[in-house]
């Protein structure tokens, strides 16, 4: 597809995904991981992506600009476990044009 | 013994919107649940976030829809276990199940409807070297009896409700109270953080803040834990470490009920009536897969009322029904009550 952009995620084995991921559909990064399924169900975005759970905590790898991170997100991150700088959660993170060739890599299951 | 017609596992809106469609079919309902409240992830997680996709609710908050369902079913007076976690279960001669909690409360079905999301709520436990050695000897992730915390020194770490509230309540138990939390701020209920901030002047509670607790330390029970703040690590005397995170569910012990599982979920027939590989135990809601499974409170509900007539024909397999709509046969509570349509009046005119 025309508005496709390619994002890599490393999924939480170390194995690199190089995926399609749609700007038109209002997913976030969190969604485009289930569907691609690179995560066992039940292991990500289990408050459904309300920024509730952090299940979606994944390390940016490259210096794509970014949203801010609401108060929300920023709660929820100093929750979480295995935080670093680079810490973001996915389930806010919407895919955008700009985002193309995204390196993501996913946080440890806690 | 709980003995029941339909044993209901998780009291999340599936659960809950089981007994109503039950209850129609005059059949009796008992749920479990290993929260201490109804509602599942409704009530745990976002009360207070508006969900868009309920059928003729433009919007409603999930703590109301819980508040509704629980209005809903009340006529049909189901049964709670709650706070109870359902550990084994187990087919007696006669085809009934006996479905045990982790408490020990017995429940007896001819059916087990599982409905129960992604599973049962346990603590988040923080990622600390050796923490799972200290387990109940000094550690603990949920408050059971507060009173054990009498004259001692307590660490408690988060940054939500549950962290706060226990600081506050435990300030007057413990000999000292500790929170530690990664941020300077906090998300709890304003009220609740405002009164830390009082006690904390008071000198009532130590508050560390941006910090994290890195280790603990003593030989079999806790002694020590190590505060990182920064670059520094600052190592503080204490007998009790309670870690706040909140709760993550897990499928736990039902994955080990010899059903058959894919994706964390339980496969279900769906050309049918959401049963499980084991005839009578049924499985609805975000806990089941079959192909094209959406995991969406509505198609729970939609579940939920063709589970209900499979498990009516499995416990009265003599019996014939056709199904009535609510708005002819109305609701007939097995609390007495009777709601239905007014009749019509019928005037002449002269």
């Amino acid at each position: 597809m025309e508005s496709d952009i390619k994002i890599t995620i490393i999924d939480r084995e170390g194995v690199s995904h190089v995926v399609d991921a749609p700007t038109d559909m209002n997913m976030n990064l969190m969604e485009l991981v289930r569907a691609y399924e690179l995560a066992p169900e039940g292991t990500i975005g289990i408050c459904g992506g309300m920024a509730m759970c952090a299940s979606c905590q994944c390390y940016v790898l490259t210096n794509h600009q970014l949203p801010e991170k609401s108060e929300e997100e920023e709660a929820m991150l100093a929750e979480a476990f295995y935080v670093q700088e680079n810490s973001r959660l996915g389930c806010q993170i919407h895919i955008f044009p700009e985002l193309e060739g995204l390196r993501v890599q996913l946080a440890p299951e806690s | 013994m709980i003995k029941t017609d339909i044993l209901i596992i998780g009291a999340g809106p599936t659960g809950l919107f089981t007994v109503f469609e039950a209850g129609l079919l005059k059949l009796k309902c008992h749920l479990i649940d290993a929260l201490p409240q109804p509602g599942g992830q409704c009530s745990e997680i976002y009360p207070k976030k508006p969900i868009y996709d309920i059928p003729a609710f433009p919007e409603i908050l999930a703590g109301d829809l819980v508040e509704n369902l629980m209005k809903q079913i009340a006529p049909f007076q189901p049964g709670f276990t709650l706070g109870e976690r359902a550990e084994t279960i187990e087919k007696l001669d006669d085809g009934t199940f006996v479905v045990t909690t982790h408490k020990g409360t017995k429940h007896q079905a001819p059916v087990v409807a599982i409905a129960g999301g992604l599973g049962s709520f346990e603590p988040r436990k923080p990622p600390i070297e050796g923490i799972e050695h200290y387990e109940d000897c000094g550690v603990e992730y949920i408050i059971r009896n507060p009173e054990m915390y009498r004259g001692k020194d307590v660490v408690i770490a988060g940054g939500g409700d549950s962290a706060l509230d226990w600081s506050i309540f435990l300030s007057n138990v413990a000999q000292s109270v500790t929170l530690i939390h990664r941020r300077n701020e906090f998300r709890g209920a304003l009220d609740s953080v405002e009164k830390v901030q009082e006690l904390k002047d008071l000198g009532k509670i130590t508050l560390i803040t941006p910090a994290e607790v890195v280790a603990i330390h003593g030989e079999n029970t806790v002694k020590a834990i190590s505060i990182q703040q920064g670059t520094e690590v600052l190592k503080k005397s204490c007998d009790h470490f309670i870690p706040l995170f909140g709760l993550a569910p897990k499928l736990g012990p039902i994955a080990d009920w010899g059903l058959e599982i894919d994706k964390n979920a339980i496969k279900v027939d769906n050309s049918l009536d959401y049963q499980t590989n084991i005839p009578g135990i049924y499985a609805i809601g975000d806990v089941n897969t079959y192909p094209g499974k959406l995991k969406l409170i509505l198609c729970g509900f939609h579940e939920a009322t063709l589970m209900c007539q499979s498990a009516y024909q499995r416990i009265h397999p003599d019996k014939k029904y056709v199904l009535k709509y609510t708005t002819v046969g109305g609701v007939e509570g097995f609390d007495g009550s009777k709601k239905e349509a007014p009749k019509a009046v019928v005037k002449a005119i002269d």
